[in-house]
């Protein structure tokens, strides 16, 4: 089978990129982790990349396939062609991250993000006498973050990284909810209070991307929206993505629907002038242009506030969903 | 052959963003698509009730579900992050049936019952696999060659794929660039149109937020965009009304249209701008409406 790659290449010298085109014949069963070790070996020995188990197991050969991060040991060249042979696969470094050469990035941000969440369990009180023991449950919820093989897929591809370096970033805040969420540890709300501040869990916008290119399920958004919940839990409210939560929640609480007006000043804070007095400008061009829903002038919880029709029934659904909650998994005493 | 779905607007269309409510039904009646809204339907939470009570949130969106199942209709949206949502929250519900039972249990007090396999599909979903391409071609009176459009997806109708129907229907990733073609004109190709907009943090981190709308916007642009077109209104509100701050903020020189994507079909079908509230953008659309009304040049 025909493969076709379009590589970047970056002399580590001169900092200048550029794209190598490569074509060669391989098996059909082909990954691109294979093709590209066939191009180093056959074609082009002067090829930068990282690799060692092969099998998804070692984290090393993320790079960015087509456009989005992925291990190249776990990438079929049929399935990314979708069996085009004429698809040219363009395979890049992971974003995010300096490049040292070609395909190798300088992981140092990711290791130093790594520690700055204190990754490692931190007990207090007397060790037990035999081991610590753990609930089924409690382990399970946490299976999912400690599947993560720190390739750094999820931090090349971050959107919000991408604007912001002082941003956490996907790994080492899956990581974080991995310690904070353990019944070992003892340091619950201090890990939270920290991870609340800025470059946290609230500067994640949700975009899911960290999701999608997650070679092992660590879904680290959806340990980022855990650890929210577990700061609201544990009263670690003020600042404006928890304020945020709370005004849209209430919102719907009391008519069903999102009051979009009174979102800013219900997340920023009501006596934040300066930071609502960045958005007037903003706020008089809607109003110009007729976007400014003056039905919702009267803020949640306030009488006369906007509701939907039915709102009794609504209030009847969302006061029962309480009983949907899980019970909490604890530590046992061994 | 009418289509007829039960409509959920979704918060934005009914609020902020009212030319997208408006521009829908008057391309619905254009295109003979019979949209019956779900007036008790509430609102999907946006994954930010998620944030504090997950559970509550299945819970409503399991109760418009049911609203939809006791019309007997599909669901459609008009909304990215909509979609995202209510389809997260359908599979959580398929794949765990006990909790769909209790759930069932809360809405059983209004005579409702949530079951899996409802058809969710946003109004892009339905032009390429309930229209069609060929028919929506056909059904184009002003083709809108010589604009070009970049597509602006919004996360949650892309990802995560493996909840979204991506197995099923491969292209739904670039539904945006074939609608595009099929109305007449060029698609706009730039890394943007699959990230973020930044809404989601515009009262958390105002400036992380308004840099990743006018990156996007400036990257398009550079392309010689003459508008963008999502099918997400929250999208839209970060680029379109946010459209002058993140010019300050990113220091780009931005002016670029953000159509709703009824707006955009509308234009091609040859409904008159007016009509698709076009007037109610921060961002003027004058410049991309003159060049709409002047021949394709040769």
């Amino acid at each position: 089978m025909k493969v076709k790659l379009n590589v970047k290449r970056t002399n580590p010298e001169t900092g200048v990129n550029s794209y190598a085109k490569y074509e060669i014949d391989a098996e059909r069963s082909v990954t691109l982790l294979d093709a590209l070790i066939q191009v180093r070996e056959y074609e082009d020995g002067t090829l930068a990349l990282r690799c060692s188990c092969r099998s998804a197991i070692c984290g090393s050969c993320s790079m960015r396939v087509d456009g989005r991060a992925r291990l190249a040991c776990r990438a079929k060249v049929i399935a990314l062609t979708r069996d085009d042979p004429e698809h040219e696969i363009t395979v890049e470094p992971m974003g995010n991250m300096p490049v040292i050469k070609d395909l190798v990035n300088d992981m140092e941000s990711f290791w130093s993000k790594m520690r700055q969440v204190d990754p490692y369990l931190k007990p207090e009180g007397p060790e037990p006498e035999a081991e610590y023991r753990v609930s089924n449950e409690a382990m399970i919820d946490l299976t999912h973050t400690m599947n993560c093989i720190m390739c750094g897929a999820c931090v090349s591809d971050c959107t919000v990284l991408e604007v912001d370096k002082n941003f956490i970033a996907p790994a080492a805040l899956a990581k974080a909810y991995r310690v904070a969420a353990d019944p070992r540890d003892d340091h619950e709300h201090d890990r939270l209070q920290k991870y609340s501040e800025y470059g946290g869990v609230w500067d994640c916008t949700r975009c899911n991307m960290c999701v999608e290119v997650c070679p092992k399920g660590v879904a680290p958004m959806d340990r980022i929206l855990q650890l929210r919940e577990m700061a609201i839990e544990h009263g670690i409210k003020g600042n404006a993505g928890a304020r945020h939560t709370g005004i849209f929640t209430k919102s719907i609480e009391d008519g069903g629907r999102l009051n979009e007006v009174w979102m800013l000043p219900g997340s920023v804070g009501m006596f934040n002038v300066p930071r609502i007095m960045k958005e007037v400008p903003g706020a008089l061009k809607m109003m110009r242009a007729g976007k400014l829903p003056i039905g919702q002038a009267i803020p949640p919880g306030f009488p006369g506030s906007h509701k939907m029709q039915g709102m009794d029934r609504v209030r009847n659904v969302i006061r029962k969903s309480a009983s949907l909650k899980p019970k909490k998994a604890e530590v046992t005493e061994s | 052959m009418t289509l007829k779905y039960a409509w959920w607007p979704g918060c934005v269309a009914k609020g902020a963003a009212p030319e997208l409510y408006l521009s829908m039904k008057r391309v619905a009646q254009e295109m003979d698509i019979e949209l019956v809204e779900l007036e008790q339907a509430t609102c999907t939470g946006a994954g930010v009730i998620q944030e504090q009570n997950p559970e509550m949130a299945d819970a409503l969106n399991a109760r418009t579900f049911a609203l939809a199942q006791q019309m007997g209709l599909p669901l459609m949206n008009v909304c990215s992050t909509c979609q995202g949502i209510e389809s997260m929250v359908q599979d959580k519900l398929s794949k765990r049936p006990e909790y769909l039972e209790k759930v069932n249990a809360i809405l059983a007090d209004e005579g409702l019952k949530c079951t899996p396999g409802l058809e969710i599909k946003n109004f892009l979903w339905v032009l390429v696999e309930d229209i069609g391409l060929d028919k929506l071609k056909a059904m184009v009176k002003v083709p809108l060659s010589g604009l070009k459009i970049g597509p602006f997806y919004g996360c949650y109708i892309l990802r995560p794929s493996q909840i979204l129907g991506m197995d099923e229907h491969p292209d739904r990733d670039r539904y945006l660039e074939m609608v595009i073609e099929a109305l007449g004109a060029e698609v706009v190709d730039y890394e943007g149109k699959k990230k973020c907009c930044g809404f989601p943090i515009l009262t958390v981190n105002r400036e992380n937020s308004l840099t990743q709308a006018g990156n996007h916007i400036h990257e398009a642009q550079e392309l010689d965009a003459d508008a963008l077109v999502s099918p997400c209104p929250l999208c839209h509100l970060n680029l379109d009304a946010q459209q002058p701050a993140a010019k300050q903020v990113t220091k780009h020189e931005i002016d670029l249209p953000i159509l709703h994507l009824p707006q955009l079909i509308g234009l091609a079908l040859g409904v008159p701008a007016k009509e698709m509230r076009l007037d109610h953008h921060v961002v003027s659309t004058k410049k991309l409406l003159a060049k709409v009304a002047q021949p394709a040049a040769v």
